[in-house]
């Protein structure tokens, strides 16, 4: 790879992790040392990061808090079957297109009418070039605009897991190179290179090619101590003691054999359901009451039903 | 420090954490733009870059901590003056008397750099590295040493040699353990590798119980990689056929002027399987792993649908959906396994109280050797559950040579089945299920 015809990276920095870390936080993220890392990395070395780990785990999160630190628009792509190139890249405006050979209907005529002959009338349309063919009909989608954007952007590209592997396949060229090819205007390439973020639910397994051109970052759930800080940072105003007790809670929840285990974000859900409902520490009736906030599935909620009660006083030891 | 990279790079390899040339591009980016002043950094920063799942992030930790952990050589024995003019031009001897452990460590490294150990192959090999290490690092210059010093019959002398004998031991220890650190990190997970692809290839009968959990892996791995390619409700634009309803509906805007074309579409429907499975005395060995197989395909596609029979028939999808792989198939196999086969009652039972599972979407597919010890086959039902389901599959761990001797009815079972194939290893199994879910899933 020729590192030289790369545009130059988004907000690239040489002072190492703390400063992404400080700035994360800034946001409202609480981001461990390995995220840190890997933005530092992705911002060196100019590549994409794939983002995995169970939902709700703060993927798309992190994609957001980056934009906002680095004050960078933010633009996003939802992934989804079927989801193609006139979705993701580009469209032309046929709507302007047509309107516009309609009103110019005249103009042409005019222009065409001392041409001699049909060739001639033929040469004086190749001159006016690929006119209706031109950036000025062309729709950019999210990929086309995190190109076109001058400062730089982070691009969020979400549930990359879900579109089909075709899409897959044309996401390559624009994650190596950050150029996109459009037959009838030719190569664009990006200024500055956006902060990319794929994330996936490893709903299928994304193909080797991809993961080649991609940084990898995994991002597990949290142990007690990370979450209360990360639920301090978004839910400022709870009780010290609330807050301890429902982290303890949650983890314990954790170690349960459930279908779903709650994550950062249902975390999150409760405590504001509990900030809500002016709790200052937790009870079996309080917990009963709101666990469907924590739990998705009936059969695990009737799965811990029997242990609330223990549990609850485990967690309010905490 | 680009040489340790490399070999780093070699190490992650052999614990199969997979390293293009293109990565180790990265790597060197990477390690360029963090430094390897700190530690947890460079750790961190190199996972991002080279491991790209979750098993891979495992071993890749594992591997770094293995690789970069300079397991702390101990200290020499130096009791003795290390400015003896005897061994001033002998740097070996010079650093027994007076080196530290750390100086060992560099030394020793170095030394087996220059010797190749990273490229140990086999445990027969680490006797013949560790000769070589201990050479570079000057052996025979210090065995001549102490030779000489034994000889000279001074005294002191004689005292010098005893200790550098000491230190020389000491040396023996260390390169050992050194070797066999380097063995451990670059070829024993080779040898794990080559255990794993014998096992692929090898009849499932044959297969012996220790290897249980290797092949458990192995099989989720593959019902994994099939489900991911399968298990997934596609559509299929068919190019060339005009959807001109859809297309005019989309052009209204632009005047009925069909800018944007619309092409007719099939859908592929996701799988839909149900396995009967024979875990009679017959195919007892095999059964275990055909059980096995069968808990891997369940816990990956969604709807299916799993009896298993000997002497009677019964569902064991629930046993598979909510028990752990261990406690399963053991349960399965004392409930309804090691009884003699009765396929004739099998089908029965399945017919009686199964039957409505089966529709024109469904794939059955049947993994048994056809031996009914001369029971009524119920041909009857078989040609049933052909003309239901979308296709029927026999998998059978028997050579198509002896299918129709003795007791096995496979010959007249086969007319009925879409595809009657021999399934004797993993391989096999895989491939087979490749072939049917693309052919019949995907028509």
């Amino acid at each position: 790879m020729n590192e030289t015809s790369l545009p130059k990276s988004t907000g690239g920095s040489q002072d190492g992790i703390e400063p992404i870390i400080e700035g994360l936080g800034g946001s409202g993220y609480i981001a461990s040392r390995r995220i840190a890392t890997a933005i530092f990395v992705a911002q060196n070395l100019n590549k994409p990061i794939l983002v995995e780990g169970s939902a709700g785990v703060g993927k798309t999160e992190l994609a957001i808090s980056a934009a906002q630190w680095l004050d960078l628009p933010l633009i996003r792509m939802q992934c989804y079957e079927g989801l193609d190139e006139s979705k993701a890249l580009y469209e032309w405006k046929y709507g302007k297109q047509l309107l516009y050979t309609q009103i110019l209907k005249d103009k042409m005529g005019d222009t065409l009418a001392d041409a001699d002959g049909l060739d001639g009338a033929m040469d004086r349309l190749h001159d006016f070039g690929d006119m209706f063919f031109s950036e000025r009909f062309l729709e950019p989608r999210p990929l086309l605009k995190a190109l076109q954007q001058e400062r730089g952007a982070v691009l969020l590209i979400d549930e990359v897991d879900k579109s089909d592997e075709e899409f897959e396949a044309f996401l390559l060229e624009i994650l190596s190179e950050f150029q996109v090819s459009i037959p009838e205007i030719g190569t664009i390439k990006a200024t500055v290179a956006p902060l990319v973020f794929l994330t996936s639910n490893n709903m299928r397994e994304m193909g080797d090619a991809l993961k080649r051109r991609c940084l990898h970052l995994f991002i597990p759930l949290p142990d007690a101590k990370l979450e209360q800080r990360i639920v301090a940072a978004r839910v400022p105003d709870i009780d010290e003691r609330l807050k301890r007790q429902l982290v303890a809670f949650v983890q314990m929840l954790r170690q349960e054999d459930l279908k779903k285990l709650p994550s950062i974000s249902e975390t999150i859900d409760w405590a504001r359901v509990l900030m809500l409902l002016h709790a200052e520490s937790l009870n079996v009736d309080l917990v009963r009451d709101t666990l469907n906030v924590l739990l998705k599935f009936e059969q695990d909620f009737a799965a811990v039903r029997r242990s609330i009660p223990e549990l609850t006083r485990k967690a309010a030891q905490a | 420090m680009q040489q340790t990279l490399e070999n780093f790079l070699r190490a992650l390899r052999a614990v199969d954490v997979r390293v293009s040339p293109a990565e180790a591009i990265d790597a060197h980016c990477t390690v360029e733009a963090v430094g390897y002043a700190d530690r947890e950094l460079l750790k961190d920063a190199l996972c991002a870059a080279l491991a790209k799942s979750e098993e891979e992030v495992d071993r890749y930790q594992e591997c770094f901590d293995m690789f970069f952990s300079r397991e702390e050589f101990r200290e020499p024995p130096r009791e003795f003056d290390s400015g003896s003019d005897r061994i001033a031009d002998q740097p070996l001897a010079q650093m027994l008397a007076g080196g530290t452990g750390e100086e060992f460590a560099q030394a020793m490294e170095q030394a087996a750099n220059e010797a190749g150990v990273a490229n140990i192959r086999y445990a027969t090999q680490r006797g013949l590295f560790m000769r070589r290490l201990l050479d570079r690092m000057g052996l025979r210059d210090l065995e001549k040493l102490i030779a000489e010093l034994k000889r000279s019959g001074d005294p002191e002398d004689a005292d010098i040699a005893a200790r550098l004998d000491q230190g020389r031991d000491y040396l023996f220890d260390e390169a050992r353990q050194y070797v066999n650190r380097q063995y451990e990190l670059y070829a024993r997970p080779a040898g794990e590798q080559l255990r794993e692809e014998f096992l692929v290839e090898t009849g499932l009968s044959a297969i012996e119980q220790r290897d249980f959990d290797r092949m458990h892996r192995i099989v989720r791995r593959m019902a994994k990689r099939l489900a991911s390619r399968y298990n997934r409700r596609r559509k299929h634009t068919k190019r060339g056929v005009l959807d001109v309803g859809r297309t005019l509906r989309r052009n209204m805007a632009h005047d009925g002027i069909p800018f944007e074309t619309q092409w007719k579409q099939t859908k592929i429907e996701r799988p839909k399987i149900v396995v009967i499975c024979d875990v009679s005395q017959s195919v007892a060995a095999a059964a275990r792993f055909l059980l096995l197989f069968l808990y891997s395909l369940n816990e990956v596609i969604a709807s299916l649908r799993a009896f298993a029979f000997s002497a009677f028939l019964d569902e064991i999808s629930d046993i598979l959906e909510n028990k752990t792989v261990e406690a399963a198939i053991p349960e399965v196999l004392e409930k309804i396994g090691f009884r003699p086969t009765d396929y004739g009652q099998a089908f029965a039972d399945f017919d009686e109280g199964f039957m409505d599972a089966v529709d024109r979407r469904t794939t059955v597919i049947i993994l048994g050797d056809g031996r009914s010890n001369d029971g009524d086959p119920r041909i009857d039902l078989m040609r049933k559950l052909h003309d239901r389901s979308k296709a029927v599959i026999w998998l059978n761990p028997e050579p198509e040579t002896f299918w129709g001797t003795g007791d096995s009815e496979m010959l007249r079972y086969r007319t009925f089945c879409h595809v009657a194939k021999t399934c004797s290893t993993v391989q096999d199994l895989e491939r087979i299920i490749d072939d049917v879910l693309k052919s019949y899933i995907r028509a």
